[in-house]
C-alpha cells in the first residue's frame, strides 16, 4: 500500500462528477426501498427479490465497473500515470492502493445503501438486509479487482465490463444455468443465501465453492494487474 | 540544489523498435553522458520512441537500453536516478502545483518530501503559483511544474521530450537557463526537439535522428558544417536568365543550371554554399544582370536531414 497513490486516486475519484452520479444512484436505491415499504409493507420475499435484482444484480456490478475502471483507467488514457510509474514504487503496491480506494468507494456507495434499503424494507430480523450487505461487499471486492485489471489490460475496459455484466451475468446467466457457476453475482448470492432466513434467497453455487472462487478471482486479478502494470507501455504519438 | 555524485551514462546499443510492421527506431547505437545532449530530428523520426525506451516505458524490440549498465525496462529502481519530463500535457489537473510536486516527492520516498518539493518549485521559479490548480496553468507554467516534479529527487539524469513545444520566447529562455544549470552541475540532460536553433543554442552535443536512423552525432559546429556543406537548390529570377545561366555554369561552385521557361526562373544546384552566395551577386553585377529573386528551394529541415542520412 502506498498512501500517496491512495490519496491521489481518492481525490481523482471523488473530486469530479463521478461521485455525484454514484451518490444519486445510491439515493435512488434507498428511495425505491422506502416506496416499496410504504406501498406493500414488510414482505421478506419482495425485499430479497428486489435487493437481488436491483442492488446485487444491477447496482453493485455497475458501481464496481465505474469505480474499478475509474481508479486507474483515466490515468492510463491521458498518460498521467507516468508520474506514478516513473517512481521507484513497486507496481503491485500501486494496484493494491488503487484497489483499496475502489473498495472503500463501493462500500460507501453500494454496500451501505444496500444495507439501508434492506433494513428499511425488512428490518434486521430476517437477515435479508445483512445477507445482501455482505453479499454486496464481497461482490464489490471481486468486481473492483476484475474491472481494475480490465482497465490495466485494455483501453476499452468499460465496454468489456458492461458486456460481462449485462450479457454474461444477466442475459446468458438467465438462460444457461451452467453460466451462473461462473458469475460473481451468483457467488455473492450464495453468501446472502447462508445469512438470510432459509428459502428467501437461492443461489446456483454452493457457499464453499463460491467463497473459493471469489477469493481466487480477487487475488488473481489483483496480482495480474500488478504484473501488467510492470510492463505497461506508454508509446509516443509517433 | 546539490550536485549529484558522479556522472550517469545512458547507453543505447544496437537498438531497434518496431510497431507491427513499422520500424520506428532502426539499429541505433549512442551513448549519452553528463552535460546537455540535444536529440534533433523531424517529427516522426523516432525521437519520442527513443525517449520512451530511455524512460522505461517501452522495451526495445532488439538491442539494449541501459543506465550505468543496468537495464532500464522493467526496472523501477532506475527512477531514483532518472527524472522524466513527459511531452504529454496531462498532469493531475485537480491538484495545486504544490500538491502535485509534493506527491511526486512522496512517491520517491524522500526523507523530507516537503523540503524537496519546496526546493524543486524554487528551482523552476513557480513558488508564486504553487497554490493554483495545475489545470489552470498556462502551457509554460505547466512545463515548469512538470520540470519541478522531475527535479524533486535531485536526479542525475533528466529526460525531456519536446520541452519547448508551445512555449513563448521568454519561457523558452527561462527553461534553457535552467537546463544549462543542470548540465553545468554534471547531470546528464537529454532533450528532444525538431528545431535546429533550439538544439544549437542549448546542447553541447547533438544526436540527429532521421526516419528511425541515427543520422549524425557531434557538437553543433560539426552538425552545422554538415548541413551547410551540402548541395543547395536555388530558384533565381532575373531580367536575363539565359545570360546568368551561362555565367554561372562557367564557375565551379555550381553543379547544374536548369532553365525553366514556363515559370520564367532559373534552377541552380550549388555545390558549395558559402562560395555560391559570394559568387552569385558578383557574376550578376559583372554581366549587368538584375536579380529579382533568389530563394533557396529546399531549406526545409527534412531535406537537410535526408541529405545527412544519404551520407
Amino acid at each position: 500500500m502506498n498512501a500517496t497513490v491512495a490519496r491521489l486516486t481518492g481525490k481523482a475519484l471523488f473530486g469530479g462528477r463521478r461521485a455525484l452520479l454514484l451518490l444519486t444512484l445510491s439515493v435512488i436505491l434507498v428511495a425505491l426501498a422506502v416506496l416499496l415499504r410504504l406501498s406493500i409493507g414488510v414482505d421478506h420475499q419482495v425485499s430479497a427479490d428486489f435487493l437481488g435484482a436491483v442492488a446485487l444484480g444491477t447496482m453493485v456490478p455497475l458501481f464496481g465497473l465505474i469505480v474499478g475502471t475509474g481508479v486507474i483507467g483515466p490515468e492510463i488514457d491521458d498518460g498521467s500515470i507516468i508520474y506514478l510509474l516513473a517512481k521507484p514504487v513497486p507496481r503491485p503496491s500501486i494496484v493494491l492502493s488503487k484497489l483499496a480506494v475502489a473498495v472503500v468507494a463501493t462500500i460507501v456507495f453500494a454496500t451501505v445503501p444496500t444495507f439501508l434499503a434492506g433494513v428499511i424494507m425488512s428490518g434486521l430480523s430476517s437477515g435479508v438486509a445483512l445477507g445482501f450487505a455482505v453479499a454486496a461487499l464481497v461482490a464489490s471486492l471481486a468486481y473492483s479487482a476484475i474491472f481494475l485489471l480490465l482497465a490495466v489490460v485494455t483501453r476499452h475496459a468499460v465496454v468489456y465490463g458492461l458486456a460481462y455484466a449485462l450479457i454474461w451475468e444477466s442475459l446468458i446467466g438467465g438462460f444457461v444455468p451452467g453460466a451462473r457457476t461462473l458469475s460473481v453475482q451468483q457467488w455473492a448470492l450464495s453468501v446472502a443465501e447462508r445469512i438470510a432466513e432459509p428459502g428467501l434467497v437461492s443461489s446456483d453455487v454452493r457457499l464453499a465453492v463460491a467463497g473459493v472462487l471469489l477469493a481466487a478471482v480477487t487475488i488473481l486479478a489483483t496480482w495480474y494487474a500488478g504484473q501488467r502494470l510492470r510492463v505497461l507501455k506508454l508509446a509516443g504519438e509517433e | 540544489m546539490s550536485t549529484p555524485s558522479g556522472g550517469s551514462t545512458l547507453a543505447i546499443d544496437a537498438v531497434s523498435r518496431w510497431f507491427a510492421n513499422v520500424v520506428a527506431v532502426n539499429d541505433v547505437t549512442m551513448s549519452i553522458g553528463p552535460g546537455i545532449t540535444g536529440l534533433l530530428g523531424p517529427n516522426g523520426a523516432g525521437k519520442s520512441t527513443l525517449i520512451n525506451m530511455l524512460g522505461g516505458f517501452l522495451p526495445p524490440s532488439a538491442g539494449s537500453v541501459t543506465l550505468n549498465g543496468a537495464t532500464i525496462w522493467k526496472n523501477p529502481d532506475v527512477y531514483r536516478v532518472i527524472g522524466l519530463v513527459p511531452e504529454r500535457e496531462a498532469a493531475y489537473d485537480f491538484l495545486t502545483g504544490w500538491q502535485f510536486v509534493l506527491a511526486n516527492a512522496e512517491l520517491h520516498g524522500l526523507a523530507s518530501p516537503g523540503d524537496a518539493a519546496r526546493r524543486a518549485l524554487e528551482a523552476v521559479e513557480m513558488e508564486y503559483a504553487q497554490e493554483r490548480k495545475v489545470g489552470d496553468y498556462s502551457k509554460g507554467m505547466r512545463q515548469r511544474v512538470k520540470m519541478a516534479s522531475a527535479l524533486v529527487h535531485d536526479p542525475g539524469v533528466l529526460l525531456l521530450d519536446e520541452p519547448f513545444n508551445g512555449m513563448d520566447p521568454r519561457q523558452r529562455l527561462h527553461l534553457m537557463d535552467l537546463l544549462r544549470r543542470m548540465g553545468a552541475e554534471g547531470r546528464t540532460v537529454l532533450f528532444s526537439s525538431h528545431i535546429l536553433e533550439e538544439v544549437e543554442q542549448l546542447a553541447q552535443h547533438i544526436e540527429v535522428m532521421v526516419a528511425g536512423r541515427h543520422a549524425a552525432s557531434g557538437d553543433f559546429r560539426e552538425i552545422r558544417r554538415l548541413m551547410t556543406d551540402r548541395p543547395h537548390q536555388y530558384v533565381i529570377r532575373s531580367d536575363d536568365n539565359r545570360a546568368l545561366a551561362s555565367a554561372l555554369i562557367a564557375d565551379g561552385s555550381t553543379a547544374g543550371v536548369q532553365m525553366d521557361e514556363d515559370a520564367g526562373v532559373l534552377r541552380v544546384q550549388a555545390v558549395e554554399f558559402l562560395r555560391f552566395t559570394e559568387l552569385l551577386p558578383r557574376v550578376a553585377d559583372d554581366a549587368g544582370i538584375r536579380l529579382y529573386e533568389v530563394s533557396p528551394s529546399d531549406e526545409s529541415l527534412e531535406s537537410v536531414f535526408s541529405y545527412l542520412v544519404a551520407n
